[in-house]
């Protein structure tokens, strides 16, 4: 198929960006979406005009990398990740337009590539359950209902990429917030933890410059890993008990 | 699958002459290499002992020693995080935007642990004793029985991180049997272990991050390895961003890079994941052992065209009710494989290997498949004139158990197949071709996992020590955070006990010069401004190896692609054109930097895998098997590791004859037995 492609590019942070229009021949339907971005960039290095900078590594739709906004969706018209998305889903002669992630909190690198380090950032805020190597008690001393296990597993899919700020117009991380703090407060590890965890994560993702969460519930619409929205449920009660519990 | 539990054991055969050598000449004899490091005794208390004869760094020292950790997946993370922990100051690098994309999120299968919870028979030794049989004997005995020893530890932790294990109503945790071993000894977290794993040590990491013991570098890349005074005392790493070359100094460095499968171009590996890291500490004197040990898996997604970027796993559970065939008639290869009767299909893996039908080891399905397809019978898209490509067929499954069974049992690998390839299979047989999957060589390191540069450490699947010729199933997870967790941070004291070290200053000769190598190769590859692009190099370069020292190898081949190699490359650095600048994100000029390295690691493949005259795990030779065209390994000749010392380049960038030293394997737990799937 043929293509006519608009693509944001920015050569750094401090520079401004604007679209740019290119023609691409002899697409595959076969192609994932970033192959497709890589048949142009050979013909643009061909040309000596520099390729587009975009993110991505697995290309098996797990690690969180790649994440373009495709027609003004978050990983374009399927719920699935840029890298799992394939031609087939587009038709021959169609017009597509290809953004960063949407977010001030997320700004752009170059082109294509964003900033996501405000994830880390808020994980360093308390996603995690402080337990040194080595001080682990016997796993089986422990036992956690199997339902609760299932659960806090389907929570702890979300892959990080971002395409929850993206499509949000607020720009807020709280699908992304609510997934870890849902995953962790479902398991007795996470307990002695759980109130100051959700209260500093919170308080970090604010600091970033995520907006705030009006239940739109467009994040959970874009997730290729489909988090539902009742963790945001789970995060503001948790916010609330914490601050109940003086917080 | 079974790799060799369940095989029938034959005694030895077959003997060479000794006296022959394929790759004479293309590489020099050296000194072999006789202290491992592993301590004496009974092997159960072998690892105690080590621990207990390490020296101790006091707590008030311990900030003033400094860590460098490159590569920040399990085995990065996880040793990033205990030793942050531990109070040492840590630094650490990883080329992606986070350390939780790290390649090892995308393990599915699951992790293996001697815990025994199924009272099936398993132990600690029986987990040993198969890994080291698994590997066709070509693994190191003490490491593979710490590896088994410090199994259960991790389960522990990760539980207590709060990794989402399977569980059952009880509320315990889950076990299956994977990979054809026949205890149930294998966590998981559905398809996903890879990621909760990961997820966890990422966590850990974080939580030091926070704390101010580890200092994170994301989109950094380690560009050189500086060597000073014998000892590994820092990087030079480029940020991926502002392009600035950067020298980071340390007491001591570990390389946690993973492995180098895109050699290939096309594998499962993450797109990014390269050899530089562990190419830049071999040529400043860092042994690679065994690096022409490929792991093949058979059941990945076929390629459909020449812009194919990477190949996709699928669990080889699916072997277990899919049936292996290709037509018997080439004529019937473009047809909608419906319409071929069942009597002129070849279920080839049935008709010849009668006793384990599809379920034989993944070397044999890999090579098999690949024997119809040059036959001309594979199925599927052409590309560059061959269909490459088998079916999988689950029609006789559907109609014994139905549809709804088999989509319970392999729904997500069906909808995942669905997606990539727009076809259904539970209409159509899916298609499956072999394709690369993980590397069991790496950089040679002794029993404390150190290299054969003082202070540099290697661990994951960057070393190579646990897994001989072939890795089991679910033993790749456990290898990364067994070194992480339990292994490094006690052998590291030993070593960083004798600081404090004499600080380093950056006009250091040993900085200065592998800066300038690192800036010296970055202006090169920007100024040549030639044709063609880094990866149609790339892509050229993987189908020489796959083509030649791939699934099957032989002297002729090898010789072959040796010189193919040389040749593209000498091109390579004549004729690439690399645009854009060195102080801006450039990923081409990313991909130049790792297509240099990939080269001479491919050549270094070739001449190991020629060195190596006998078939044993994921390394067949087309000379060295039974009359019925099995795997035929040599032990009374090739019980050894090969580690490899780098002997230099000359002005046109050629490598000259690598030097190879002898690690011989002795085996005093365990007895060596040759395999057979007859």
């Amino acid at each position: 198929m043929n293509l006519t492609l608009k693509i944001w590019r920015q050569p750094d942070a401090a520079s401004a960006g604007a679209m740019h229009t290119y023609q691409l021949a002899d697409v595959s339907e076969d192609m994932s979406f970033l192959e497709m971005l890589d048949v142009l960039n050979e013909q643009l290095n061909a040309e000596g005009e520099d390729p587009i900078a975009f993110d991505s590594d697995c290309r098996e739709g797990i690690c969180g990398m790649c994440g373009l906004m495709i027609n003004g969706e978050a990983h374009g018209p399927e719920v699935t990740t840029t890298c799992q998305l394939h031609m087939r889903s587009f038709s021959d002669g169609e017009t597509i337009t290809i953004e960063p992630w949407r977010s001030d909190a997320f700004p752009v690198l170059k082109d294509l590539v964003v900033d996501r380090s405000a994830f880390d950032r808020i994980i360093q805020q308390g996603g995690f359950i402080s337990v040194n190597t080595g001080s682990a008690p016997e796993a089986h001393s422990v036992p956690v209902p199997k339902d609760d296990a299932d659960r806090a597993f389907n929570v702890a899919t979300c892959i990080g990429c971002g395409a929850c700020v993206a499509a949000c117009p607020n720009g807020s991380a709280s699908l992304f917030m609510g997934a870890k703090i849902t995953h962790l407060g479902l398991l007795p590890q996470g307990q002695p933890e759980r109130d100051e965890r959700v209260v500093n994560m919170v308080a970090q993702h604010d600091h970033e410059g995520f907006g705030g969460c009006t239940n739109i519930g467009e994040c959970t619409a874009a997730c290729p890993k489909e988090i539902p929205l009742d963790v945001i449920s789970q995060l503001n009660k948790d916010l609330r008990t914490a601050i109940r519990h003086g917080h | 699958m079974p790799d060799t539990v369940t095989a029938t054991e034959a005694s030895p055969t077959g003997t060479l002459d000794g006296d022959y050598d394929d790759a004479a000449g293309y590489y020099t004899p050296g000194t072999p290499l006789i202290d491992t490091k592993a301590p004496d005794g009974p092997i159960a208390d072998r690892w105690q002992n080590r621990k207990f004869e390490a020296r101790l760094v006091n707590p008030a020292n311990r900030r003033k020693l400094s860590i460098i950790i490159v590569g920040t997946g399990l085995a990065g993370a996880s040793a990033a995080a205990t030793l942050g922990e531990a109070g040492y100051n840590v630094k650490t690098f990883c080329y992606q935007d986070s350390p939780r994309r790290a390649h090892s999120i995308a393990a599915q299968g699951g992790i293996n642990a001697a815990k025994n919870y199924k009272e099936d028979g398993d132990s600690v030794h029986r987990l040993f004793y198969d890994t080291v049989k698994g590997g066709d004997y070509r693994s190191r005995e003490d490491n593979v029985y710490r590896l088994a020893e410090v199994s259960t530890n991790i389960i522990d932790q990760c539980v207590a991180q709060g990794v989402p294990f399977a569980r059952e109503y009880g509320g315990l945790l889950d076990n299956r049997s994977f990979g054809g071993v026949q205890v149930s000894r294998t966590f998981y977290a559905r398809g996903q272990t890879g990621q909760q794993l990961l997820i966890g040590a990422y966590q850990a990491l974080e939580r030091q991050i926070s704390a101010g013991t580890v200092s994170m570098h994301s989109r950094h890349e380690m560009l050189e390895l500086v060597v000073a005074d014998g000892k590994a005392r820092g990087i030079i790493a480029r940020d991926m961003i502002t392009g600035e070359i950067q020298t980071h100094l340390a007491d001591v460095v570990v390389l946690a890079s993973g492995g180098y499968g895109n050699v290939f171009y096309l594998s499962t590996n993450a797109m990014g994941s390269n050899v530089t890291a562990a190419w830049r500490a071999h040529r400043k004197g860092a042994y690679m052992a065994n690096p022409c040990y490929t792991q093949i898996h058979p059941t990945c997604i076929p390629v459909t065209g020449t812009h194919q970027s990477k190949l996709t796993l699928m669990s080889e559970s699916l072997r277990n009710d899919g049936r292996i065939w290709v037509p018997k008639d080439q004529a019937d290869c473009d047809k909608d494989p419906r319409d071929i009767p069942e009597e002129a299909r070849d279920y080839y893996l049935e008709r010849i290997y009668p006793a384990f039908g599809n379920l034989v080891p993944r070397d044999i399905a890999s090579r098999a498949a690949k024997y119809q397809c040059d036959d001309g019978r594979g199925v599927g898209p052409e590309v560059d004139g061959v269909r490459r490509g088998v079916y999988l067929d689950f029609a006789d499954a559907i109609e014994r158990l139905g549809r709804d069974a088999v989509e319970n049992k392999y729904g997500n690998l069906f909808d995942m197949y669905a997606r990539i390839t727009g076809e259904d299979p539970y209409t159509v047989p899916m298609r499956i071709y072999p394709a690369v999957h993980y590397v069991m060589g790496g950089l040679w390191v002794d029993y404390d996992l150190q290299s054969t540069i003082p202070g540099l450490f290697v661990t994951g699947e960057a070393n190579f020590s646990d897994h001989g010729a072939n890795r089991l199933g679910a033993s790749a997870l456990m290898q990364g955070l067994a070194d992480g967790y339990f292994v490094l941070p006690h052998t590291i004291r030993d070593y960083l006990a004798d600081g404090p070290f004499e600080p380093i200053a950056e006009d250091h000769p040993a900085v200065v010069e592998a800066r300038e190598s690192v800036q010296g190769r970055i202006e090169h590859f920007l100024t040549v401004n030639g044709e063609r692009s880094v990866d149609s190099y790339h892509r050229e370069l993987g189908n020489i190896m796959w083509e030649y020292c791939g699934m099957e190898r032989t002297e002729d081949g090898l010789k072959k692609a040796i010189d193919l190699i040389r040749t593209l490359k000498d091109d390579f650095y004549r004729n690439v054109k690399v645009l854009g600048t060195a102080e801006s994100l450039n990923q081409s000029l990313e991909k130049a930097g790792r297509v240099a390295d990939f080269f001479e690691l491919g050549e270094l493949m070739c001449i190991d895998a020629l060195n190596r005259r006998e078939s044993c795990g994921g390394h067949f030779r087309g000379e060295s098997q039974t009359e019925d065209g099995e795997a035929l390994r040599h032990d009374d000749e090739f019980a050894y590791v090969s580690a490899w010392e780098w002997a230099g380049d000359d002005e046109s960038n050629q490598m000259r004859a690598p030097v190879l030293h002898k690690e011989d394997l002795v085996y005093t737990a365990i007895e060596m037995k040759q395999r057979s799937y007859k």
